[in-house]
């Protein structure tokens, strides 16, 4: 068999570790996370409290724990709706062309001038800040980009020997998406959802940590980091173990895709 | 060129009014009340009464929509309900905080990234080369307030060099730049990761044509070859990339003011959702989306200037 590339080992082994603990944390923390014990703020780490306890003397690892399933649920269902409503749209545009075609990628193009922080911000504002809000900015931002990724792999397939045949044995155009287009994209898509789930847990965290994802007492790294830098002079070290799990969880699921895409495409392992 | 310069200006035209559609959708269409979000649950009928008269939520949606729009166009964007002075005034006010922290951000950026871009590249397969790949590679997945909050440990708390936040005004010119130095720096680093993977990628390709080795064969220097003839070639890619990171790079005003405490934009946006001031949101989230969208229409400009080539095809 041929080597693994070594950017897919190293995402692999760390996305295992990190999905690995936010499911154990479904099951067992090591404490309730949400537990106040205030006579225990700043605790030292210790053999009751791993990594010690924050201002609150909540313990710190479970609250990692918990913050991790979280972020992790968020990158799920976010990258889920948007890109199941983008690949849908750009297999609509692949599959009928022309006028249909050009409004959607038209749209798409909209999609870009708007980050997802703008789009949050918008919600925010409307709505309050709330962890829905986050999920859906994120998943609107992935709408195009898993559109453009849809149509620009669904038209090389529709161009296919195969496809023809399906076309001139008279399979309609819905049929041939699902049995042909679909399976033969499914690998840029997936290649492509794991590079935005790196990005979602990015955007989570970033959300949060100004206040328009989790509201307390939902743990997440972004609102741990907020909390901790009001304690920077106090207790210095409340501010780095959260960095240290968003940096392993985005690096994880960045390396896992180039990793994947330098598989499933040889042309672009290139130079890299 | 006068009719690729026709076709650009005009999908840049249809997708700033798009933009707007959607900002004002959103803002304005979707359920909920506007009074009732800004005054509160406990506000008496009396007063949501007169602040939709105020905020002109009486009148037809198209008519509300075209009347914002025009405003806009001169420069009014109504009045903010928290500060209680125009909008505009309060953009005024901020956006020099915005822009010398997006400026200074964008050419540190391209300086680090262009620096190390090419350095990896011409030490392609060396340690330099795996070291600042590696580097980049945690800059990528580095979140820009992490990384402002380890600045702060670093420097302000620890070495008490800057200060941790906050700005005093440009009455001190020197205290001005001081704290500015870290803003700049955590928005630029994380800004340089992408940038220079792709220098880097984009000027390994050129080094291995025709006319790198030519160069090189006439005994030009490696510094030489490297600046005057690898890099200008190697631009294209770079600039769509600058063009695309510039949406990062606005969204990054508004997380690093935040995070150092800066009387900009991004601090005005925030501060703006908490007073539940909707007609300076709006003010702010489309100018940050024109800045955006303008941003990607000056690449598709600066493309046909760097290469002549691309004209034809165009």
């Amino acid at each position: 068999m041929k080597q693994l590339p070594a950017n897919f080992i190293i995402g692999a082994v760390l996305v295992a570790f990190v999905v690995g603990v936010a499911a154990l944390s479904l099951i067992w923390t090591p404490h309730d996370p949400t537990d106040l014990n205030i006579r225990a703020k700043f605790g030292a780490p210790s053999h009751v409290n791993w990594l010690g306890t924050d201002q609150l003397g909540r313990d710190l690892v479970s609250q990692l724990m918990a913050a991790a399933r979280n972020s992790m649920t968020v990158a799920l269902v976010a990258v889920l709706l948007g890109g199941s409503i983008g690949v849908a749209l750009g297999l609509l545009a692949s599959a009928i062309g022309g006028w249909v075609e050009d409004i959607v990628m038209r749209l798409a193009d909209l999609g870009f001038a708007f980050p997802a922080l703008l789009f949050a911000i918008m919600l925010a504002a409307v709505f309050g800040p709330s962890l829905t809000n986050a999920v859906l900015a994120i998943a609107f931002i992935n709408i195009p980009i898993f559109a453009r990724v849809a149509r620009a792999s669904g038209n090389q397939i529709w161009t296919r020997e195969y496809v023809l045949a399906a076309r001139a044995a008279g399979m309609n155009k819905f049929t041939i998406t699902l049995d042909h287009i679909l399976p033969n994209i499914a690998a840029a898509v997936i290649v492509q959802a794991t590079i935005e789930f790196a990005v979602a847990i990015l955007a989570e965290a970033a959300l949060s940590y100004l206040g328009l994802g989790a509201q307390p007492p939902a743990s997440s790294w972004g609102r741990m980091l907020s909390e901790a830098q009001t304690l920077m002079y106090l207790a210095p070290e409340l501010a780095i173990y959260p960095g240290l799990c968003i940096v392993t969880a985005v690096l994880g699921f960045g390396l896992l895709g180039d990793g994947l895409r330098d598989m499933t495409d040889p042309r672009l392992a290139r130079a890299r | 060129m006068s009719y690729f310069l026709l076709r650009r200006t005009i999908g840049f035209l249809a997708t700033l009014v798009a933009v707007s559609v959607v900002v004002f959708a959103v803002m304005n269409v979707l359920p909920g009340d506007p009074a009732l979000t800004i005054l509160g649950l406990d506000a008496t009928d009396d007063a949501l009464a007169a602040l939709r008269d105020d905020l002109g939520l009486n009148d037809p949606l198209l008519a509300r929509y075209f009347g914002w729009v025009a405003g806009a166009l001169v420069g009014d964007f109504g009045t903010s309900h928290s500060f209680r002075v125009p909008v505009a005034e309060l953009i005024a006010e901020r956006l020099p905080m915005t822009l010398s922290l997006a400026v200074a951000g964008m050419i540190l950026t391209l300086i680090i990234a262009l620096t190390v871009g090419i350095y990896a590249a011409s030490h392609h397969g060396k340690p330099g080369d795996w070291i600042t790949m590696f580097l980049s590679q945690l800059g990528i997945a580095i979140p820009a307030f992490w990384l402002s909050i380890l600045l702060v440990l670093l420097f302000a708390v620890n070495l008490r060099w800057l200060p941790p936040g906050g700005f005093a005004g440009w009455s001190d010119p020197v205290a001005a730049m001081r704290s500015l130095v870290l803003p700049t720096v955590a928005l630029a680093l994380v800004q340089s990761a992408v940038l220079a993977r792709v220098t880097r990628s984009s000027a390994l390709e050129v080094m291995r044509q025709d006319f790198t080795r030519t160069a090189r064969a006439s005994g030009f220097s490696q510094r030489r070859i490297l600046w005057r003839h690898v890099l200008p070639n190697a631009l294209v890619p770079i600039v769509t990339i600058v063009g695309m990171q510039f949406a990062a790079l606005v969204t990054g005003t508004i997380v690093i003011e935040n995070v150092f405490y800066l009387p900009g934009l991004g601090r005005l946006i925030f501060q703006s959702i908490a007073n539940r001031d909707l007609p300076t949101v709006q003010a702010l989230v489309m100018l940050f989306a024109v800045i955006v969208v303008t941003a990607n229409f000056v690449v598709d400009l600066l493309y046909v200037l760097i290469d002549p080539r691309l004209k034809a095809r165009t």
